[in-house]
């Protein structure tokens, strides 16, 4: 079994050479805007997610990430803007719909329930996302899914049970088990150990290939590095550069969001 | 399980009048507190308006009983405790905590004063008669079935989808929304279902009350009773709440017999008792003997004596 679940995207090799002249768009967020109060966490936020790659979004603490990923999710419901997934209009969509239109997420504090063992935790994604199905089919799966993430052993054990990275890789077969063309990572590799880290790295870098679309927020930047093909950048709300990796890095407006103007001028 | 449905089906053959009586206020005990696990054990909803459909249902009954033979106005009590429950569920099932367990006590004294004022501006009275034929026998057969479905239907509930779904937004409603689960209508058509069978209890129990009003259909006792029940015996299986009603119920009669005074501090007092020494109620502390005793007989021989002895 792979993790070949998404339906219609192209498979990230073809994508890799196809890139330049016909990029198929899976995500398309225009002029996103939420604001708390007085403070405008997110302000007129565009994004092109191309299908079959691995889209990067990083930016300081505070900048608005997370909030975007909320506002995709339909966990928070934005103040105006889009969010076209698969040509279709998400924008307000609770967040049940977002998952069975075939949108997974993982949080940016992990979140496994405490009290179901792995496998009842897997088993929820397949039971209640895109495609329904019954207790003892998704225990199947799920099982199989527990196996292909290294949780072999741990099915039985508690959510609250496993290790840190254990919960981490709980929490991604929960969210693959939902069978998602598009996977947003929300720190996914914060906290992991350097060897976890590489563990991780390639494990992104599989479920990639295996042709789900990723967006993912992250803070590390050895894995946007080796899995990102396009990074969006923001600061205060707002998208302050987009390009590759090394393009973005390199850009004076990114060092001063992460450093401070000083650091920069000196 | 069936052998035992049919020996306590015909107890009411040769039990005293005392006994069967006693019978259905377990019975109706039972029920109540699987009912309310249902919910919110598995949901941690923690819900006090349990006297507030327990209450609608007597009213029900007491009104229709006298247009509508009485298994029919057994079913319109169950169908009006959905239906008031669906309402405040969808009004309210957004309110997560504290919030929500004060607000389901609230619950109970308003329904109790809004039907107060109806009774007394609108039908120019206090109180209602409730005149029936029904022998005890039949209502206790009737809170015999609403027990056992409401266990069997709670357990079968657990087997399925629904089931890991209430778990899920127990667990962590969050994710539970983001693994597709539409959390609003499972919580609100389960609120309702629970509410039913409570409203129905409350029906079946005021065929045997000549005479209600408000304060007696009303009464918060319920609300806690049930809960303290569910807690005694552990929601976390369909079977727990009854372990734990049978106990606190034939504990309550002996009190309310011998010290009728002291009735609520014992009732406090096991509360606070089950909170602090069996947080996995009485289910949890039979489920961990059965496991020691397995592995001890498991151990071998000398195992298997020292278990025998």
């Amino acid at each position: 079994m792979d993790f070949a679940l998404a339906r219609g995207t192209k498979r990230r090799e073809n994508g890799r050479a196809l890139m330049a002249s016909s990029q198929e768009i899976l995500l398309s967020i225009r002029g996103l805007r939420k604001a708390f109060g007085g403070l405008v966490a997110v302000r007129d936020f565009s994004l092109d997610v191309p299908a079959g790659r691995i889209t990067g979004l990083i930016g300081p603490n505070g900048s608005g990430k997370t909030t975007v990923l909320n506002l995709v999710t339909g966990e928070l419901t934005p103040d105006d803007g889009s969010v076209i997934f698969n040509g279709q209009e998400m924008r307000g969509a609770p967040s049940f719909q977002v998952c069975r239109a075939r949108i997974a997420r993982t949080f940016q504090l992990v979140r496994v329930l405490p009290y179901m063992t792995t496998r009842e935790n897997v088993m929820l994604g397949r039971m209640f996302g895109s495609e329904p199905t019954t207790p003892a089919h998704a225990a199947h799966e799920a099982d199989a899914l527990i196996e292909r993430l290294g949780l072999s052993g741990r099915a039985g054990m508690f959510g609250s049970q496993l290790t840190y990275i254990d919960q981490k890789r709980a929490e991604l077969a929960r969210a693959l088990a939902t069978r998602p063309q598009l996977l947003l990572l929300d720190e996914w590799l914060a906290g992991l150990n350097p060897t976890e880290l590489r563990i991780g790295i390639d494990l992104i870098r599989q479920i990639g290939r295996e042709g789900i679309t990723i967006v993912m927020i992250e803070h590390v930047m050895e894995a946007i590095r080796a899995l990102c093909d396009h990074v969006a950048v923001m600061n205060a709300g707002e998208k302050i550069a987009e390009g590759t990796p090394e393009q973005v890095l390199s850009n004076a407006q990114v060092m001063q969001a992460y450093l401070g103007g000083d650091d920069v001028a000196a | 399980m069936a052998a035992g449905t049919l020996v306590l089906a015909l107890v009411p053959l040769v039990a005293s009048n005392y006994v069967i009586s006693l019978f259905i206020l377990l019975y109706a005990n039972v029920a109540l507190a699987t009912a309310w696990a249902f919910f919110s054990g598995a949901t941690r909803y923690i819900s006090l308006a349990t006297a507030a459909f327990f209450g609608v249902g007597i009213y029900v009954l007491a009104i229709a009983h006298v247009y509508v033979p009485i298994p029919l106005a057994l079913a319109a009590a169950a169908i009006v405790g959905f239906l008031v429950a669906l309402v405040v569920g969808l009004s309210t099932l957004r309110l997560r905590g504290v919030y929500f367990v004060v607000f389901t006590f609230g619950l109970t004294e308003l329904v109790h004063q809004i039907i107060n004022w109806w009774e007394i501006n609108i039908n120019k009275t206090t109180s209602r008669y409730i005149f029936t034929d029904v022998s005890n026998v039949n209502i206790y057969e009737t809170l015999l079935a609403a027990a056992l479905i409401t266990i069997v239907g709670s357990w079968y509930v657990n087997q399925i989808r629904l089931g890991f779904a209430l778990r899920a937004i127990g667990e962590d409603e969050t994710v539970a929304r983001h693994t597709g689960i539409n959390t609003t209508r499972v919580k609100v058509v389960c609120f309702a279902l629970s509410a039913s069978v409570m409203a129905l209890v409350g029906a079946a129990l005021a065929l045997r009350y000549p005479y209600i009003d408000a304060n007696i259909a009303f009464n918060n006792t319920w609300s806690f009773q049930v809960l303290i029940a569910a807690l005694l015996g552990g929601p976390g299986r369909a079977w727990g709440p009854a372990v734990g009603a049978i106990p606190l119920l034939l504990l309550s009669e002996y009190l309310a017999g011998s010290f009728p005074h002291h009735f609520s501090i014992a009732l406090g007092l096991c509360f606070v008792v089950i909170v602090y020494f069996l947080p996995g109620g009485i289910t949890r502390l039979l489920l961990n003997l059965y496991h020691s005793w397995i592995l001890r007989s498991r151990a071998g021989p000398s195992g298997e004596k020292m278990g025998a002895h």
